[in-house]
């Protein structure tokens, strides 16, 4: 069974088409950044954090579980709170992490109203106020500024240690391409985040990682595929070596594309609503990174190539070099 | 390749039995205590929880404007130190105006993980009485105590209990009267240094911490115990005790670097031959400071404090210019790595206090894991589907590597220490979605070279020859951020970077030498004129 027997789309030939789209997509994207910026968790903006004591005075009932305050606080408006036991289970004091809008005498009043109509039996005979919250305070980010800064720092490097390894390998064009092709994709998906509101917690930071990882891979298999076609058909126009090679590897990276895919979207649908947006940011980042590693990254180099003639030749050149 | 037609199966060989061996842990029960594998795979905060730890800030020699500095670069501090440590993926978190929350998953060493994140770490080098100063010292000390001696209790219920203990083996008791002040008797004088009884080491450090004792030191001097190691517990009777001069000649502040060394064997200085220290580079300030007081001071003893403890108090032998030292002493390796990490990171701003130490649980649902293992499972299967519909028996053996190659993720986070969280569990399932792709490549390529005429066999050989090449570019540039993200990045950031670094090298090993090896075996026997792909 074939995916693409023979096939010879014309990516290059058409590859303005693809710009127009990229462009607009880019538009977007930067559009939803700008305007209605990212919607950053609790995990870097910091929030409320409160201990509440749940151990019921009466025998007869049991401590409260976990996931019975889980699900209480998300019907209340706190979806994304974060809820632990501390200490022992049977002690039953639970501590919460929640993004909040209001101040802390608000948020502990709401908090007060919340515990005292849902969970009552829980709470009878204590003191909401002093017994049952047991402490209300601010908490900070997880990700501290130095951490981000840090983070950062690392991605810059790995991207310019990346676009060095590609020009010693390939050329410098085509690492810097293949650079801006992952920044494509990179922006698209958070431009995403941006427009749906979506928040940007630290496991959708992790899915960018993986999303550059990925993207990166696919683009470097086209790379590699031109690289060594340039040798074979040295007569052929650049052009068209390009756009042969992006079709013998087509099978591939459609093939590729779709089994991580998959496992992403199994993510999406199956995985529950905590890997819901880290799964979507993956999907997103699968399907925009083939697109732009077929579309995009060489296209641009051939763009690159053809206001700098000069450059070409020696690009060739380097390319067929034999070793 | 033909030469070293036995290179592959020992490769394939030992990375089954190292995936095995390290991932067995998981497998033998608790109750087998002499397992030789120790080492378990770290679940996160996320799926199993771990403990929590209040710090309170000293803020004592602090102003209020000072406070929130002071909080934000302990958080640094404690991050870097816990990340110098390994993959944990901690949380450090400010909670309200100044106190600190850290979580740490599983560890189940507490006093290891209270201490790692509380210790100040403050390194000083400070110039040792002479004998004769340390002498002055205690007698004036004593001299004041003669005069009031009910300012300290507990010595007087000291004297009292050794005396009648005297009295009970029919020794005549000293009284306060004799030779010896109250003070001093608790000392051994040993040259300039003095030496405490094991018993009596509790009650001096009680009588350290008094203020009003504190206020009887002459001024400009100040006691410092030297360290034991805190492994080395019984092996000791008698700590040493030091007066120290107390202006601090060069501190930790101008340390440039603070490093863990293995002295060699042949290392002509008993300190440090084949023992743990830890080397010191001091930046330029330092390095003046340095020199400046080995110099003045050549022939005395300079005495390495952290913590308020005396590591050791070498004889300054010459002017040292060059802003190095080293640290010997009594300890473990373990605690001289610890030791160097929290040099290196630099000393907190303010102490910290350990409020409280609890346990936490999971932050994920019990449900929220399962859901999250279950889609994980059913992305597997397609894909394993996909590969087997698809490419057939070829796919059938890429799909039993896979096997392997997931063993083999999980068994290198365990030998690294790495800390599995519910994303980094969705994480390997897409490294396994993309460790097919380096299948999917080759056997893209033995297609392509089937359809150009040549045999299996040579189609093979080709596809797999030439596959590798892009195999490797692509996954070089990958490992490449992969390792840069775990250098430069903290906490998830490196925790990603080591779970995809292992990702990458389990699928390149597996597609090229792995799959390629049972493939030439089964599958190319004979002549066979066709390949099921």
């Amino acid at each position: 069974m074939r995916l693409f027997k023979n096939a010879n789309f014309q990516f290059i030939k058409n590859r303005k088409i693809a710009y127009v789209i990229a462009i607009i997509m880019l538009l977007i994207s930067v559009g939803g950044l700008v305007f209605k910026g990212l919607n950053w968790s609790i995990d870097f903006t910091g929030g409320i954090a409160a201990t509440l004591n749940m151990n019921p005075k009466s025998p007869n009932v049991k401590p409260l579980a976990i996931d019975k305050l889980r699900s209480v606080m998300s019907e209340n408006g706190f979806d994304d709170a974060e809820i632990q036991f501390v200490g022992p289970e049977s002690n039953a004091i639970f501590q919460l992490k929640m993004k909040s809008t209001k101040n802390l005498e608000d948020t502990k009043a709401e908090l007060a109203e919340i515990v005292s109509r849902e969970l009552q039996e829980y709470t009878a005979g204590r003191d909401i106020e002093s017994e049952v919250i047991l402490e209300v305070n601010t908490v900070g980010q997880k990700a501290g500024s130095e951490m981000r800064a840090n983070s950062i720092l690392a991605v810059v490097i790995a991207l310019i240690l990346m676009i060095i390894y590609i020009w010693i390998r390939f050329e410098f064009t085509f690492g810097l391409m293949a650079i801006l092709a992952l920044a494509f994709d990179v922006i698209f998906v958070l431009g995403v985040f941006a427009l749906t509101g979506k928040e940007i917690t630290m496991q959708i930071i992790a899915a960018l990682l993986t999303i550059v990882g990925y993207c990166i891979n696919d683009t470097i298999v086209v790379f590699d595929r031109i690289r060594e076609d340039l040798k074979i058909y040295r007569k052929d126009p650049v052009k068209e070596v390009f756009n042969r090679a992006i079709n013998t590897t087509l099978s591939r990276t459609i093939l590729t594309a779709g089994t991580t895919l998959i496992t992403a979207l199994s993510l999406y649908f199956f995985g529950g609503a905590v890997l819901h947006d880290f799964a979507l940011a993956i999907s997103l980042g699968i399907i925009v990174g083939t697109l732009g590693s077929i579309f995009l990254a060489s296209g641009l180099v051939v763009d690159t190539y053809k206001v700098t003639a000069v450059e070409e030749k020696k690009a060739v050149q380097k390319l067929t070099r034999k070793k | 390749m033909k030469k070293y037609s036995w290179l592959s199966p020992v490769l394939i060989l030992i990375f089954v039995l190292g995936t095995l061996i390290f991932l067995s842990p998981l497998f033998v029960p608790d109750s087998v205590t002499n397992w030789p594998i120790k080492k378990k795979l770290n679940l996160g905060l996320d799926l199993r929880g771990g403990i929590q730890i209040v710090l309170g800030l000293d803020t004592k020699g602090l102003t209020a404007a000072e406070i929130p500095d002071a909080v934000d670069s302990n958080i640094e501090i404690i991050r870097n130190r816990i990340d110098q440590f390994g993959v944990a993926e901690p949380t450090i978190q400010k909670i309200g105006e100044d106190r600190i929350v850290v979580q740490l998953p599983g560890a189940k060493d507490r006093t290891g993980a209270e201490d790692l994140v509380k210790r100040t770490a403050m390194l000083n080098f400070k110039l040792v009485a002479t004998a004769d100063e340390a002498q002055s010292v205690v007698t004036q000390i004593d001299d004041i105590i003669k005069t009031n001696p009910s300012m300290f209790p507990e010595l007087i219920e000291l004297e009292r209990r050794e005396n009648a203990e005297l009295k009970k083996r029919g020794i005549e008791a000293d009284s306060m009267a004799s030779q010896n002040g109250m003070f001093k008797r608790l000392l051994v004088s040993a040259d300039n240094t003095f030496s405490v009884s094991k018993n009596d080491v509790p009650v001096l450090q009680n009588l350290f911490a008094d203020s009003l004792f504190a206020s009887l030191v002459p001024k400009g001097y100040e006691f410092a115990f030297g360290s034991t190691g805190r492994n080395v517990k019984e092996a000791v009777d008698n700590r040493q005790l030091y007066v120290l001069k107390s202006a601090v000649q060069v501190s930790g502040s101008d340390l440039e670097k603070a490093k863990m060394m293995i002295g060699s064997s042949q290392d002509p200085n008993p300190q440090t031959a084949n023992k743990p220290y830890i080397s010191l580079e001091f930046n330029r300030t330092g390095a003046r400071l340095f020199e400046r007081v080995t110099a003045d001071n050549t022939g005395k003893q300079l005495a390495i404090v952290v913590d308020s403890l005396v590591y050791s108090a070498p004889n300054i032998q010459d002017r040292i210019p060059d802003g190095k030292a080293i640290i010997t002493g009594i300890f473990t390796r373990e605690e001289a790595r610890s030791l160097a990490i929290l040099l290196d990171q630099g000393s907190l701003k303010a102490p910290l206090i350990v409020e409280s130490t609890s346990a936490v649980g999971a932050s994920l649902g019990a449900d929220s894991i399962r859901k999250g293992l279950q889609a994980g499972l059913i992305g597997i299967i397609i894909v394993v589907l996909i590969m087997l519909f698809y490419y057939k028996l070829s796919g059938l053996i890429a799909d039993f590597v896979l096997i392997f190659n997931v063993g083999f993720i999980l068994a290198a986070m365990t030998l690294f220490g790495g800390t599995l969280t519910l994303p980094g569990i969705a994480g390997i399932i897409l490294t396994i979605g993309m460790a097919v792709d380096a299948n999917v490549l080759i056997f893209e390529r033995i297609r392509e070279e089937l359809d150009a005429g040549k045999t299996p066999r040579s189609a093979v050989a080709t596809g797999f020859d030439r596959a590798s090449v892009t195999i490797w570019d692509s996954q070089i540039t990958t490992l490449i951020a992969a390792f840069v993200l775990y250098q430069f990045g903290t906490g998830a950031v490196r925790g990603f970077a080591l779970t995809l670094t292992i990702g990458v090298i389990g699928s390149i090993f597996c597609a090229i030498v792995f799959v390629r090896y049972i493939m030439e075996k089964t599958m190319l026997g004979g002549d066979k004129k066709t390949l099921s792909i």
